[in-house]
C-alpha cells in the first residue's frame, strides 16, 4: 500500500499541532480576561488622579508646570510604542508598528524629529533596523506588567520633555475594542490638558505639604506612568485577544486539512483493497 | 449617643484599588510627618512618605496598609490616598532611567546580528530544507 503510512504520519503531526494551537487558544482566553481584569482595577487611580489634578491645577492658576505647557513650535515628538515580545498574535504588532511608521512620518513631515522608545521586544526587532533614534527600551514585561519595570523608561522621555529636547509626547498601543477587534490608537500624554472636564469647580485650596508646584509635579509623572502603565495592560489583553482569535484559526485549519487528509487516505486504502482483490481474482481463474 | 461621624476613604493605587470605605479616623505617613485625619479635616495635600496607613473603621477595629510612598488628598468628608507600587527615590528612578537608555543602546549596538534567536532558528530551518532538497536533486541525477 505505497503512500497510506506517509498519509497517515502526517494526519498524527497535523492533529499534534492542533492539539498545541488549541491549547494555546484557551490559554490566551484565560489571561486575556486577566488582563482585562487589571485594565479595570488600573481605572480608579487614574480618575482620582486626574481630579486632584484638575483641582489643584484650578486653586493655583499662577503656576504653569512644564508638564502643562502648551510650546508652540514643535522641533522634536517623543513616541512611546507599546508591542508584545511574543508572536503569533495575528497582525497585531504589524497594525502598530504601521500605524508608528505614519506618526513618524507625518511629523518628519513638518519637520520634527522623532525620538523613540520602546516597549515590548517585537517593537525592538523591527525598529532597530530603521534609523529613527530609540533613546529607551524595556521588554520582557510578562503577562502581568508593573508599574516599576515602567519607570525608567518614561522618566527618559518626562526628563526629555522638561529639558525641551522633545515637544510633545505620544503613546501608540492595541487598543482592546473587543475580542474579535483590537486596533492601534495614538495618544497624546504631554502636554497634558488637566482642563478636559468643564465642568466648574467651587473656588477652595489646600494645606501644602511641601508646596504646591512640588506636589503637581510629583502628580503629574505618576498620572503619565499611571497612562503608560494602562496602556501596556491593555496590550496585554489585545495581544492575548489576538492570539485566541489566530490560535482558532489555526485549529480549524488544522480540523479541515485533517478531514481532507482523512478522505484521501480512505481512497487510498481502498484503492489497494480493491487491487488486491483484482489480483486475487485474477489468480484464481488463472489456475 | 449619636453615630459619630465618618469620613470616607479610598486608597487606590496604579495597579489596583486597595480599599475603600468609611473610617473615623485616618493616620498616614506625610512627608512633613505623620499625620491623622478626622472627619471635617481642612482640604490638604501632601505627599507620603513609605510607611503604613491606618484606618479605624466606624465597627471601632484598624486597618493597616502599607504605603511604599505616593499622595494624599484631603477634603472634608473624603481622604483620597494615591499610592505607589513601587518605591521610589531621586537616585533608583534615575538609575532605572539609566537602564532603560542602556538597553536601548545595546540592543542597537550589534546591528551585525540583527537577527534575533528566533529569526536565526527560521534562517536554519529554511538552509536545512534547501540542503534536503539538493541532496535529493543529487541523487536523482547520480
Amino acid at each position: 500500500m505505497p503512500g497510506t503510512k506517509e498519509i497517515r504520519a502526517k494526519i498524527t503531526s497535523v492533529k499534534n499541532t492542533q492539539k498545541i494551537t488549541r491549547a494555546m487558544q484557551m490559554v490566551a482566553t484565560s489571561k486575556m480576561r486577566r488582563a482585562q481584569e487589571r485594565l479595570r482595577a488600573a481605572r480608579p487611580y487614574a480618575e482620582k488622579m486626574r481630579a486632584v489634578i484638575g483641582n489643584l491645577t484650578a486653586a493655583n492658576p499662577d503656576y504653569r508646570s512644564p508638564y502643562l505647557q502648551r510650546r508652540t513650535s514643535v522641533k522634536s515628538v517623543g513616541i512611546i510604542m507599546i508591542s508584545t515580545d511574543r508572536g503569533l498574535a495575528g497582525a497585531l504588532n504589524a497594525n502598530v508598528f504601521k500605524q508608528t511608521l505614519l506618526l513618524i512620518r507625518e511629523w518628519q513631515g513638518q519637520g520634527a524629529a522623532v525620538k523613540l522608545c520602546l516597549v515590548g521586544a517585537k517593537g525592538m526587532a523591527f525598529f532597530r533596523r530603521l534609523d529613527t533614534p530609540i533613546v529607551a527600551s524595556v521588554s520582557h514585561l510578562g503577562d502581568r506588567p508593573h508599574v516599576k519595570d515602567l519607570i525608567g523608561t518614561v522618566k527618559v522621555m518626562l526628563d526629555a520633555y522638561r529639558d525641551g529636547n522633545i515637544d510633545r509626547l505620544f503613546l501608540v498601543n492595541a487598543e482592546f475594542v473587543n475580542t474579535m477587534t483590537q486596533r492601534p490608537i495614538v495618544t497624546q500624554i504631554l502636554p497634558l490638558d488637566p482642563t478636559q472636564d468643564g465642568e466648574p469647580r467651587e473656588h477652595w485650596d489646600y494645606i501644602y505639604e511641601p508646596e504646591a508646584a512640588q506636589i503637581l509635579d510629583a502628580l503629574l509623572i505618576r498620572y503619565v506612568e499611571s497612562q503608560v502603565y494602562r496602556a501596556a495592560v491593555e496590550n496585554v489583553a489585545a495581544e492575548m485577544a489576538a492570539r485566541m482569535v489566530a490560535m482558532k484559526a489555526a485549529t480549524d485549519n488544522a480540523g479541515k486539512l485533517v478531514e481532507e487528509m482523512q478522505l484521501i487516505y480512505n481512497k487510498a486504502r481502498q484503492a489497494a483493497i480493491t487491487k488486491e482483490l483484482a489480483e486475487i481474482v485474477g489468480g484464481a481463474s488463472a489456475v | 449617643m449619636t453615630q459619630p461621624s465618618t469620613i470616607q476613604v479610598d486608597i487606590v493605587s496604579a495597579e489596583g484599588e486597595v480599599f475603600s470605605g468609611a473610617a473615623t479616623m485616618v493616620f498616614a505617613p506625610a512627608s512633613q510627618g505623620d499625620i491623622g485625619v478626622a472627619p471635617r479635616h481642612a482640604p490638604l495635600l501632601s505627599m507620603l512618605k513609605p510607611g503604613e496607613v491606618r484606618i479605624q473603621t466606624p465597627d471601632g477595629q484598624e486597618q493597616f496598609f502599607f504605603v511604599g510612598g505616593g499622595a494624599i488628598e484631603v477634603q472634608p468628608h473624603h481622604v483620597t490616598v494615591l499610592a505607589d507600587t513601587a518605591l521610589r527615590a531621586k537616585d533608583i528612578d534615575e538609575a532605572a532611567a539609566l537602564a532603560a537608555k542602556q538597553r536601548a543602546e545595546e540592543a542597537l549596538k550589534d546591528r551585525s546580528g540583527l537577527i534575533t534567536q528566533a529569526e536565526a532558528l527560521a534562517e536554519l530551518a529554511r538552509a536545512a530544507a534547501q540542503l534536503k532538497v539538493i541532496a535529493r536533486l543529487r541523487k536523482i541525477r547520480s
